[in-house]
């Protein structure tokens, strides 16, 4: 690289763009898609009925519940419900042995009633949330390469600022209707106008798993002990073990008030209760992280469930742990109503949107000097079909998603699977498509297919909801709109397609193009 | 750097992914040797530092790939990495040592 430090930034943000972009795209889409996954997951369990609900009343319900059908569990979990989430959720692992986690069941509660929700099987928008991270690989592999391609596209980031000279003269310069130059002042638009939003969202990535991806510090620090590590960071998880003589538990609505008043009024997410036949059963409940932006896992007041004597407050967070706790809230958003919410997702689009347009860019340039002959080598197709597929294609896959829940009868077994295999399989078929058509062709069907999909789906929840529920929710309608709204936004992109702006390139006047061949010669 | 495949001579494909070698694998050596330095080095309580070390780790990080890329051949992002590697252990020993005699 004898070129400038610029040229060499320029190579490494195209190169590093090109080889993860494609990852990127989709762990982009779904993580934004996750920033309404208790939306998402209302709409593809409609059975759920949303209404206020009463903490305390849902509480003792739980309690009841769980008393009955999981006395001799290890650990309970009970999910209150909210405004978002509508169902109560109650969750309870096996007994404890040492050095092993006992099997999780979980069971979604009417908060009214008690009674078992008979809701459809699903993931719901944990599908995407998970994906989002894990990316349907067994743990914890999905997690590294998903931490993997988030540094690669902070290195991207910063690659491609500084290859950026006039960073904020071309934030205003949009020429529309000029082919590669649109797409490249698109990819800049994009990339400047939310690029604070960019740069929270990819570090903060990195400092949620560091202490995975980055033990080191942890590993001299503690002596190799990571235990002893987490149990100073998060002390409030650390509970005394079952004492193996029975107990018996105390109703935990007054803990719960006590808890609410030593938080001034916050409000509790989960409670979770560690043996809570035994003894030394003790409940900790934890605020919940809706109501600040800084995290904190280990915000947790614990109590005593045999007696009901409060045990401990967990202290006031560190800086260190403060600021690590804020890039954790900021990435994920719990805290944010529904016009920040909404913000997120336009930033989500916007940061899905940069990287399409760069993997875009990075074909057309090369496509240029083949367009003469017809003819595109291997290497150019290879990135023809995988831009298609990885991201018109993805996009038919999420629409797949959404029709599978309605349609995949309900009694179906594994029905959840069922719903994303059909996601992956729509995906793949996607890929098939895109190898067999020619570029532009298979984008318009592509881009059609999921504007169809798409636009579709407010007739699909009015021919499928269950009887009795078209009720005004405007959870529901909500997802309908913005799915008719990304339907249109589809179609759109499938017309552009097919009619571009730039295939008839405007006749140049006749000395100019003299003048430019006389150029080429020179630098021939 | 060209993009043109077909002209690229099969030195500067292995300089390349030299120099991909030593971001990822000395980048990473280089990241988690400056995040326990500073674990180290921080006058805060253990838990503290550790967690300031972790987050600053990949700057650490960025910076290596970074100049990996930047530098005028691939033996020279070699020599940088590991240059500044040896530094930063060498700093973490001696603070590992005089810390725990």
């Amino acid at each position: 690289m004898k070129e400038g430090f610029r040229q060499s930034m320029a190579w490494l943000h195209t190169w590093s763009g090109l080889v993860l972009g494609w990852l990127l795209f989709a762990i982009f889409l779904t993580g934004t898609l996750a920033y309404f996954k208790a939306e998402i997951s209302h709409w593809m369990q409609p059975e759920v009925p949303a209404r206020a609900v009463s903490t305390d009343s849902s509480l003792a319900l739980a309690q009841g519940y769980l008393q009955q059908h999981a006395s001799g569990a290890g650990r309970w979990f009970i999910n209150l419900p909210d405004a978002r989430e509508p169902a109560l959720s109650v969750m309870w692992q096996g007994p404890v042995k040492p050095g092993e986690r006992g099997a999780f069941m979980e069971k979604l509660l009417d908060p009214a009633t008690g009674s078992e929700i008979q809701a459809r099987e699903t993931r719901g928008g944990e599908f995407f949330y998970r994906f989002h991270f894990q990316l349907q690989m067994p743990h914890p592999w999905g997690r590294w390469l998903a931490t993997g391609a988030a540094m690669v596209m902070f290195v991207a980031l910063i690659s491609g600022i500084i290859t950026h000279k006039k960073i904020f003269k071309d934030f205003f310069t949009f020429r529309p209707h000029k082919g590669q130059r649109s797409w490249l002042d698109g990819h800049n638009a994009l990339g400047v106008l939310v690029l604070p939003f960019h740069l929270m969202i990819t570090y903060s990535s990195l400092v949620i798993f560091m202490s995975m991806v980055m033990p080191a510090s942890i590993l001299t620090a503690y002596n190799g002990d990571t235990r002893a590590f987490f149990n100073e960071a998060f002390p409030g998880t650390n509970n005394a073990p079952a004492a193996g003589k029975p107990g018996v538990l105390m109703p935990m609505g007054p803990m719960v008030e006590q808890a609410r008043q030593q938080w001034s009024g916050g409000r509790i997410g989960r409670i979770a209760v560690n043996n809570p036949g035994d003894e030394n059963a003790s409940v900790n409940v934890f605020r919940h992280s809706g109501d600040r932006v800084v995290h904190d896992f280990g915000s947790v007041i614990s109590f005593n469930g045999v007696t009901g004597q409060l045990l401990r407050v967990s202290p006031e967070q560190s800086l260190p742990a403060a600021i690590a706790g804020s890039f954790y809230g900021l990435h994920m958003g719990v805290f944010a109503g529904p016009v920040l919410r909404w913000l997120y997702f336009i930033c989500g689009l916007a940061g899905t949107a940069m990287i399409g347009t760069g993997l875009v860019i990075w074909l057309g340039k090369r496509q240029l000097k083949h367009a003469k002959s017809g003819v595109m080598p291997f290497e150019l197709r290879l990135v023809e079909v995988l831009n298609i597929a990885s991201m018109s294609g993805l996009v038919v896959a999420v629409a797949a998603f959404f029709w599978a829940n309605r349609l995949l009868p309900v009694s179906v077994a594994e029905r959840a699977d069922w719903e994303v295999n059909s996601f992956f399989m729509v995906w793949a078929l996607s890929l098939l498509h895109a190898a067999v058509r020619r570029g532009r062709r298979a984008w318009v069907e592509q881009l059609g297919l999921a504007a169809l999909l798409f636009a579709a789906v407010p007739l699909l929840d009015l021919l499928t909801s269950p009887a009795g529920l078209v009720t005004s929710d405007w959870m529901l309608a909500g997802f309908d709109l913005t799915c008719l709204g990304s339907g249109v936004f589809l179609a759109w992109a499938a017309w552009k397609m097919q009619h571009p702006s730039h295939t008839r390139p405007s006749p140049q006047p006749r000395a100019e193009r003299l003048r430019s061949l006389a150029l080429k010669n020179e630098v021939n | 750097m060209k993009s043109n495949v077909g002209a690229t001579p099969v030195s500067y494909r292995l300089a390349v992914a030299s120099r991909v070698l030593a971001a990822v694998f000395g980048g990473y050596l280089l990241a988690a040797l400056g995040s326990v330095c500073l674990t180290l080095l921080l006058p805060t309580s253990r838990i503290e530092a550790t967690v300031s070390g972790m987050m600053a780790s990949f700057v650490f990080y960025l910076l290596a790939v970074l100049w990996c890329f930047a530098c005028r051949s691939a033996w020279r992002a070699w020599a940088g990495v590991a240059g500044a590697c040896l530094v930063l252990a060498l700093i973490a020993g001696l603070a590992y040592w005089t810390a725990r005699p």
